[in-house]
């Protein structure tokens, strides 16, 4: 689904099914060097079973055009894009720094956000110095040192989309095409100083009006389980910990499908 | 940032796509001979069929053994995913069924292996689907041949018999320059000689019957996507781009940003073609992958010592080799193919047909088959075999003589390789006028 923000065109996969926004709503927000794409299983399969997806790419992103956004930016557009969309509820799902953006926008939704999903999380979102410095110098190494960071395992399955794909070969093809799609400047780098930069979580926290669930990944070495300790404290969501890296949704998708299906609660009558 | 890197070549070669089994503990890779896998209900049955969940439905469309093989390639190349195939021609018809249609078009190297010939030249007419054969290195040539219904280049890494290096870079160039994938047939060179997707290709495939398997039991294929390509900017690919009728309206582009195009061909050209993998077919390839760069090593290795033996011999005329300075394509493949051109070439032999007959029979570790990439050592000739539906012109184009002998050389003792050519080559000698 095309959408216009801001006077720039807007892109959401809808989960392959026809956008209703009578029915309610389920918004997800990728992360750095993401799109849409990542949640392509669990948009999918809540697609069809009731609710209407919003699968956003971000700006910059995939197929959605402007400048990247820092995450309170982003929160904004994001709340915008389900103004825009028709939603009058949804729940929000986000993934690392979209997860952050979707934090931001559950807060600016108020009782028009359902619930919150923070996937592979945590806070403050602080990236290497070193990390930085090398997007700069080397943006394709950058996103190789990120890609072998984000995977737990070379042998997760069934593997994501399906069997007999490459989560860690598909994860660097992203975040490459990702990045050279952004012709403006150096996506990576925007991408990973929004994280660095966030320091909004308590201001959220005290907006936010919706039941918070956190999915971490035991094994992840770019969120580690134990940097979310400010975000249970300010938030106390409902915790999910499931045996994979940061890339949870391509290790462990069944798990964060279900994760976000019990956040959600019951489907919807057809 | 030291500490954090990828796996090394070896490593994945033994690792990748694969585990300790989590319910026997098995740490080789299981053989799932199972036909099809239960579902933990009717919801799980709907949403593994409509792509909600992933998971294993049936043995054609995938299976678990075939799985950890093409994850293993995938990671070898650099690729985002990979499809087990029945054999290298299932793979190569995959690819070209899963974009081109009556009234496509596709722009083909004309050093090709005669199989491959055969696909394009015969069959996929009779289907609508028209080739332009381009000598492999004139660029221009390609460049020409691109047609606003074409929707492939395609070409193999070594030319198969002559070895004609693929200007990879090059034709890629060429290809993206006109919004149109270039497909690779890396058989003979194997991601341990060369990884095309480094070098601007978007498709490879192999006959994993040959170097991959190693060992001359199955017969199967891979295609591997390096999920590069970008299909929705190029109005070429409505296969990708719109919906997709036979898949619940699917639009595959918008499902995967980086693999549309093996989605499609597992989701249509897979399921409905058929042309699936064993999954003891897969196991015995896995097996082969496992030491495939210590084969490799000795197979480029003994290569070079039986092409130095023959290219000094007075009874050949001369040897296509790329490490050769003879050869043409010499400096490219010094750039391209750094570790080494393989174990498979052809050299021709001085006298009449029935000197190189001659020769052929006085072999005797050398077997008169049709393969290559075996650990044993392989023989034949391709105008009376492989190539034997091309005509006179045909074969010239694609570099082979009536004298031309193709050699596959294996894993022996490089020493018996040459006594044995040596005797060979006494024999054809003797046959002589």
């Amino acid at each position: 689904m095309n959408l216009e923000l801001n006077g720039h065109g807007a892109y959401a996969y809808t989960g392959g099914k026809p956008f209703d926004p009578s029915l309610p709503g389920v918004t997800f927000v990728h992360g750095a060097l993401h799109d849409h794409s990542v949640w392509i299983l669990q948009s999918r399969h809540l697609a069809h079973h009731g609710r209407a997806v919003l699968a956003l790419d971000l700006p910059a992103h995939g197929r959605s055009a402007g400048a990247p956004l820092g995450v309170e930016e982003a929160g904004r557009w994001v709340a915008a894009a389900v103004e825009a969309s028709g939603l009058r509820g949804t729940a929000l799902v986000g993934h690392s720094m979209g997860s952050l953006i979707a934090l931001e926008a559950a807060a600016r939704l108020g009782a028009r956000a359902s619930a919150l999903v923070m996937v592979g999380c945590a806070y403050p979102m602080k990236v290497s110095p070193k990390l930085l410095e090398l997007c700069q110098r080397d943006a394709l190494a950058a996103i190789d040192l990120v890609n072998t960071l984000s995977n737990s395992t070379r042998a997760a399955k069934p593997s994501h989309p399906g069997p007999g794909f490459s989560i860690h070969g598909s994860n660097r093809a992203l975040m490459r095409r990702t990045q050279r799609g952004y012709g403006a400047g150096n996506l990576f780098l925007a991408d990973f100083s929004a994280c660095d930069a966030y320091a909004g979580l308590e201001a959220a926290a005290a907006r936010l009006a919706c039941p918070v669930t956190l999915v971490l990944g035991a094994l992840d070495q770019m969120t580690l389980p134990q940097a979310a300790a400010p975000i249970v404290a300010a938030l106390k969501p409902r915790v999910v910990t499931l045996p994979a890296g940061h890339n949870l949704m391509a290790e462990a998708p069944d798990g964060v499908l279900d994760a976000i299906g019990q956040a959600l609660g019951p489907q919807p009558a057809r | 940032m030291a500490g954090h890197s990828d796996p090394a070549f070896d490593t994945l070669a033994l690792h990748a796509g694969a585990a300790p089994d989590p319910a026997t503990g098995a740490r080789a890779v299981p053989i799932h001979l199972s036909t099809s896998f239960v579902f933990e209900n009717s919801e799980h049955a709907a949403s593994l069929f409509n792509m909600e969940r992933a998971g294993h439905v049936y043995s054609r469309i995938s299976n678990p053994t075939n799985a950890v093989l093409e994850e293993r390639i995938a990671a070898l190349e650099g690729g985002v995913g990979a499809i087990a195939t029945a054999s290298g021609q299932a793979a190569l018809h995959l690819a070209i069924a899963t974009l081109a249609g009556a009234g496509s078009h596709i722009v083909a190297s004309s050093a090709l292996y005669g199989g491959s010939h055969n696909l394009l030249h015969y069959t996929l007419a009779r289907f609508g689907i028209a080739t332009t054969f381009v000598t492999p290195r004139d660029l221009n040539a390609w460049k020409n041949a691109i047609r606003p219904d074409t929707k492939l280049l395609f070409g193999e890494t070594l030319g198969n018999p002559g070895l004609d290096v693929l200007d990879i870079p090059q034709v890629s160039a060429i290809a993206h320059d006109a919004g149109v994938p270039l497909l690779v047939d890396s058989t003979f060179t194997t991601p341990w000689l060369m990884k095309p997707f480094d070098l601007g290709a978007d498709l490879v495939y192999h006959s994993a019957t040959k170097f991959l398997s190693g060992h001359g039991t199955i017969v199967g294929g891979l295609l591997v996507d390096a999920g590069a390509f970008d299909w929705s900017a190029s109005a070429r690919f409505p296969e990708l781009t719109q919906p997709y009728s036979g898949f619940h309206g699917m639009v595959f582009a918008e499902e995967s940003t980086t693999a549309p195009f093996l989605l499609r061909a597992r989701r249509e050209g897979l399921r409905d073609f058929g042309a699936c993998m064993s999954p003891h077919t897969a196991w015995l390839i896995l097996q082969g992958i496992e030491t495939l760069p210590l084969r490799m090593e000795r197979h480029v290795a003994n290569t070079r010592k039986v092409v130095q033996f023959l290219a000094q011999h007075a009874m050949v005329r001369s040897v296509a080799y790329p490490e050769l300075e003879s050869h043409p394509d010499h400096a490219l493949a010094k750039q391209l193919l750094p570790r080494g051109c393989g174990a498979v070439f052809s050299f021709d032999i001085k006298g009449s047909r029935a000197q190189g007959k001659a020769f052929i029979e006085a072999l005797k570790i050398f077997s008169h088959l049709a393969n290559v990439g075996d650990c044993r050592s392989l023989v034949i000739h391709p105008a009376s075999t492989t190539h034997f539906r091309m005509d006179d012109a045909a074969l010239a184009s694609a570099g082979i003589g009536p004298g031309t002998i193709r050699l596959s050389i294996g894993l022996e003792d490089a020493d018996d390789l040459i006594d044995d050519l040596g005797r060979a080559l006494k024999a054809a000698q003797k046959a002589g006028p």
